[in-house]
């Protein structure tokens, strides 16, 4: 199921087309670990994380990354891709529930 | 009034953060049970990217502080030396923990025509090595490490 993404992300406002460029994500989650135990019912908190991030340039994967617990709440992640023409970049994030989350930017190449 | 108002929110957020500190404490009592596991979970969890090849030591250059403050975010950065190029590029590299319970922390795929080089935040639950191992396309495996001290851990989140 495919949910808004509450993420912030940022990409330079002109991209030189074959020049790498530098892209900041940002995504509000809890990250549940799945260590921490209730303290009130003594249960432990069951596991709730971001554990799949894609990125797609037009469609096409440029990046992804496999997370495990251990990634910090709200994880940021900043990586590097290449575009020869102006275009979508749509960035998905995938939970242990199977919720997806998607943002897409507007990559302008020059 | 000023004055006054700074200082009662300065302290409203010492209280927060010294209770957000004892709870992750009371979750690291549980985790540290364990403790002694860790490096070999790490050390497998490594043999099992590798396979039967050692890797070599260098090309990977992580970036991460010294000390770090709280064991719950730790900013850190891993660049490879690669032309990413399609005949010559990264693969993936996956960063490993050998202090925590679990070891993994994650794997990041490149392509080529990009940079090989990542920055995130990760969970450290106590002074640790990071760990990076790099697969190359041609099937070289690369690895590096770098010590963190770790002054309040964040292994219960």
């Amino acid at each position: 199921m495919a949910k808004k993404a509450r993420a912030r992300v940022k990409v330079p406002k002109s991209i030189k087309s074959g020049t790498p460029f530098l892209v900041k994500t940002l995504i509000s989650h809890k990250m549940e670990t799945g260590f921490r135990t209730d303290k009130k019912t003594g249960k432990k908190i069951p596991r709730h994380i971001l554990n799949k991030f894609v990125a797609r340039m037009d469609g096409k994967e440029v990046f992804s990354a496999n997370w495990h617990p251990a990634v910090s709440a709200n994880p940021y992640t900043a990586f590097y891709t290449v575009a020869d023409k102006s275009g979508q970049l749509e960035l998905s994030w995938i939970d242990d529930k199977g919720d997806v989350f998607i943002k897409n930017v507007g990559v302008k190449v020059e | 009034m000023k004055d006054y108002l700074k200082t009662k929110l300065s302290r409203r957020f010492v209280l927060k953060s010294g209770f957000a500190s004892a709870s992750v404490l009371a979750g690291m009592t549980l985790a540290s049970e364990n403790a002694l596991a860790d490096a070999k979970l790490a050390a497998e969890a490594v043999k099992k990217i590798a396979g039967n090849k050692t890797p070599t030591q260098g090309k990977i250059e992580i970036t991460a502080p010294q000390i770090a403050d709280n064991g719950n975010t730790v900013p850190f950065s891993v660049a490879i030396d690669s032309p990413m190029t399609a005949g010559n590029h990264v693969k993936s590299v996956h960063i490993f923990a050998d202090g925590n319970p679990r070891p993994e922390v994650a794997s990041f795929h490149f392509k080529p025509g990009s940079i090989a080089k990542v920055s995130t935040r990760m969970r450290m639950s106590k002074t640790q090595n990071i760990i990076a191992v790099a697969e190359l396309n041609n099937g070289e495996i690369y690895s590096n490490k770098v010590k963190v001290k770790v002054t309040i851990g964040g292994c219960g989140g």
